[in-house]
């Protein structure tokens, strides 16, 4: 069954909604990725969400931005995270995996072919920051061809026609904005999102999850009380692998703490 | 919702920006169709063309420059336009749409300066509140235009990511607009960026080409054989050319910036030694490595140093309409010397850029040949770096 499917269908059985971290690979290098996922998964995430390093990210906050330059300045290449892709799908091979990342590096290869090359590597679906859903059609029909996800953002201020789309094209789930803005803890999510949320299940569009300003368990808990299926957090958790650049081992026992913390608070009450 | 503009030039151009500055763009694209069509925002626009900025600006024949009699050159002068350059048409034309959208904030990027400096004088005189983003390393190249920013009112904000030039500034502008659109409107200062800024800057400069097609059939009686322009981002090439795009017996000729040369990696020539991809919304020609990380451009003149070129010039390139060529930075120093010392004018770095290439046409021609350049900018600017450099007190750059 499809992993994201399998994912809803397992945590709706046990009263969860999901939390899913994101990191962004090769950040501050490829080893330290490897651990950081492993840390992320003891920690208790339901699904991962990946980014490859951009030299550009026009739709990340500064702490995003400075994974990406660490990543980059120790050289991280795209088929160095599909290599590390590759090796996470064969030690979990049920954990969601959603890929994260901007246009250009899926031009440089080619769409088809960037696509082929994640859906080997055991990726569940694609989110490209860049690229709103009237320009989505070829990312989509790849996402199709091979057998992926193509994730699509609702934001605060969706027209209707959005909204429309998003209930016809939307696959795996829907990456739903909490506000607003570029990602980072600096502008906490603004509550509640439950219009959005209705509003997205009345077009029927896949299952949302909330991201952007997330780094606090109160705010996962409101997001699953206000509908969500889950809650992202992207740069809460990079924060913490910026904050332990020089200690490692507390580095992952943050991430797992935190983690954990967040995971904690998905539970329906 | 009434009919949208066309969003591509052929394969080129598009709206790659996150979902949540859609909404923002369609109602640019909206507010633009609308003003287009309403009288009296043309009248308004017209009216601050022609009495604050200073339009038409002249046609010059150059009298000494030109040593092959069977060449006449002549320069378009928007280095005469209020502002110093061409920079000031179409950012009135912005900050007027501002208003009309009801915003009452714009942000905006700088390489140089020079955009910088026509939007913080537009935005003075409209009562608008600008912030402009400047990598932080052109922050201390180009101190006058920082202190004529915040002299005219606007908040200059070095930004520090990345490269700490142009690109950065544009991916700071982004993302600042991305939060704060529902009050600021993101006034792009060239013929790039996502639809529909391509669009909207080329006619908000195309009076650049009106105006020369008029003049020179005034003072020749023919159309030229050849405009000439510069190209960063491309949009006074844009703006000159657009008039002229179905006229085909006019060449149209882009110039960008060959810095230390084609077969280094320090140029800014995208049309030349780039590739196709998507930086800053709009899908061109772009510098890009193998993996589709983008490079860092390079020239003398600030003004050219992007690592991109505006879409319509990437299909313009494509169809073959427009040829585009590149001068390095020692033949664009050699221009700007040349023109004040033979006609005592100083260009701007960028425009010296388009007048050595159309100085190189004219040693090489055999026919008669009728050459216009557009002279975007004015060299004020420049004077300290160019100084530094003739005294070989600076690596260029």
């Amino acid at each position: 069954m499809d992993r994201y499917q399998a994912m809803f269908e397992r945590l709706r059985e046990s009263g969860q909604g999901a939390f899913v971290p994101f990191v962004m690979i090769g950040d501050p290098s490829l080893e330290d990725s490897l651990e950081i996922i492993e840390a992320l998964i003891t920690g208790g995430a339901d699904a991962l969400e990946l980014g490859i390093p951009f030299s550009d990210p026009i739709a990340d906050g500064p702490t995003i931005q400075k994974a990406a330059i660490r990543a980059l300045d120790n050289q991280v290449r795209p088929r160095d995270c599909f290599a590390l892709l590759t090796r996470v799908r064969d030690r979990h091979p049920d954990i969601p995996i959603g890929l994260l990342l901007y246009s250009n590096l899926v031009l440089s290869p080619g769409i088809d072919k960037f696509y082929r090359q994640a859906a080997k590597a055991g990726v569940d679906s694609i989110l490209v920051a860049d690229v709103p859903i009237r320009e989505s059609a070829p990312f989509r029909q790849a996402a199709r061809d091979h057998g992926m996800h193509q994730i699509l953002i609702a934001p605060p201020n969706a027209s209707e026609q959005t909204m429309a789309s998003i209930g016809e094209f939307s696959s795996g789930y829907t990456y739903l904005l909490g506000r607003a803005g570029v990602t980072g803890t600096e502008t906490a999510a603004s509550m509640p999102a439950g219009e959005l949320i209705d509003r997205l299940k009345a077009v029927g569009a896949a299952p949302p999850i909330l991201g952007f300003g997330i780094s606090k368990p109160e705010q996962v808990k409101s997001a699953i009380q206000a509908g969500a299926a889950g809650a992202i957090a992207g740069s809460a958790t990079v924060k913490i692998i910026e904050q332990h650049l020089h200690d490692k081992p507390m580095m992952l026992t943050r991430l797992a703490e935190f983690v954990a913390g967040m995971k904690s608070a998905t539970v329906y009450s | 919702m009434s009919k949208h503009l066309p969003t591509k030039f052929g394969e080129y151009g598009g709206m790659y920006v996150p979902e949540l500055l859609i909404p923002a763009l369609d109602q640019l694209e909206q507010a633009f169709m609308d003003a287009q069509q309403d009288e009296s925002f043309q009248q308004e626009f017209i009216g601050l063309l022609k009495d604050y900025a200073g339009r038409p600006t002249p046609l010059t024949k150059t009298r000494n420059l030109v040593s092959n009699p069977k060449v006449t050159l002549y320069l378009k002068r928007e280095d005469l336009l209020h502002g110093g350059a061409h920079k000031t048409n179409q950012v009135l034309g912005q900050a007027l749409l501002t208003k009309r959208m009801g915003k009452t904030e714009v942000i905006a990027e700088t390489g140089a300066g020079q955009h910088g400096v026509a939007t913080a004088l537009a935005c003075a005189l409209l009562g608008l509140k600008a912030r402009i983003y400047m990598g932080a390393k052109d922050v201390e190249r180009q101190a006058p235009n920082v202190f004529r920013m915040r002299l005219m009112g606007a908040e200059v904000i070095p930004v520090n990511a990345g490269s700490g030039t142009l690109k950065d500034a544009v991916n700071e502008a982004l993302r600042d607009w991305s939060a704060s659109y529902d009050k600021a409107h993101y006034l792009l200062g060239t013929a790039a960026g996502p639809h529909p800024f391509p669009t909207i800057v080329r006619e908000f400069h195309r009076m650049i080409g009106e105006e020369t097609k008029q003049q020179i059939l005034e003072k020749e009686g023919r159309l030229p054989d050849a405009v000439v322009a510069c190209v960063g981002g491309g949009s006074n090439a844009i703006g000159m050319f657009a008039d002229f795009i179905d006229e085909p017996s006019v060449q149209l000729i882009g110039v960008e910036p060959a810095g230390k040369g084609l077969h280094t990696h320090e140029h800014g020539a995208a049309i030349a030694k780039g590739t196709k991809g998507i930086l800053h919304g709009a899908y061109s020609y772009i510098m890009q490595t193998q993996d589709g990380q983008i490079e860092e451009s390079y020239s003398v003149s600030a003004g050219l140093d992007y690592p991109a070129v505006g879409p319509q010039h990437a299909y313009l390139h494509d169809i073959g309409r427009a040829t585009y060529e590149s001068v390095t930075d020692e033949e664009a120093l050699n221009a700007f010397q040349l023109l004040a010392r033979k006609e005592g004018i100083i260009p701007a770095l960028e425009s010296s850029h388009a007048l050595a290439h159309a100085l190189n046409m004219a040693d090489g021609a055999e026919e008669q040949m009728l050459i216009v350049v557009n002279l975007s900018g004015r060299g004020d600017k420049d004077l300290t770096h160019v100084h530094q450099i003739l005294n070989g007190e600076t690596q260029r750059g």
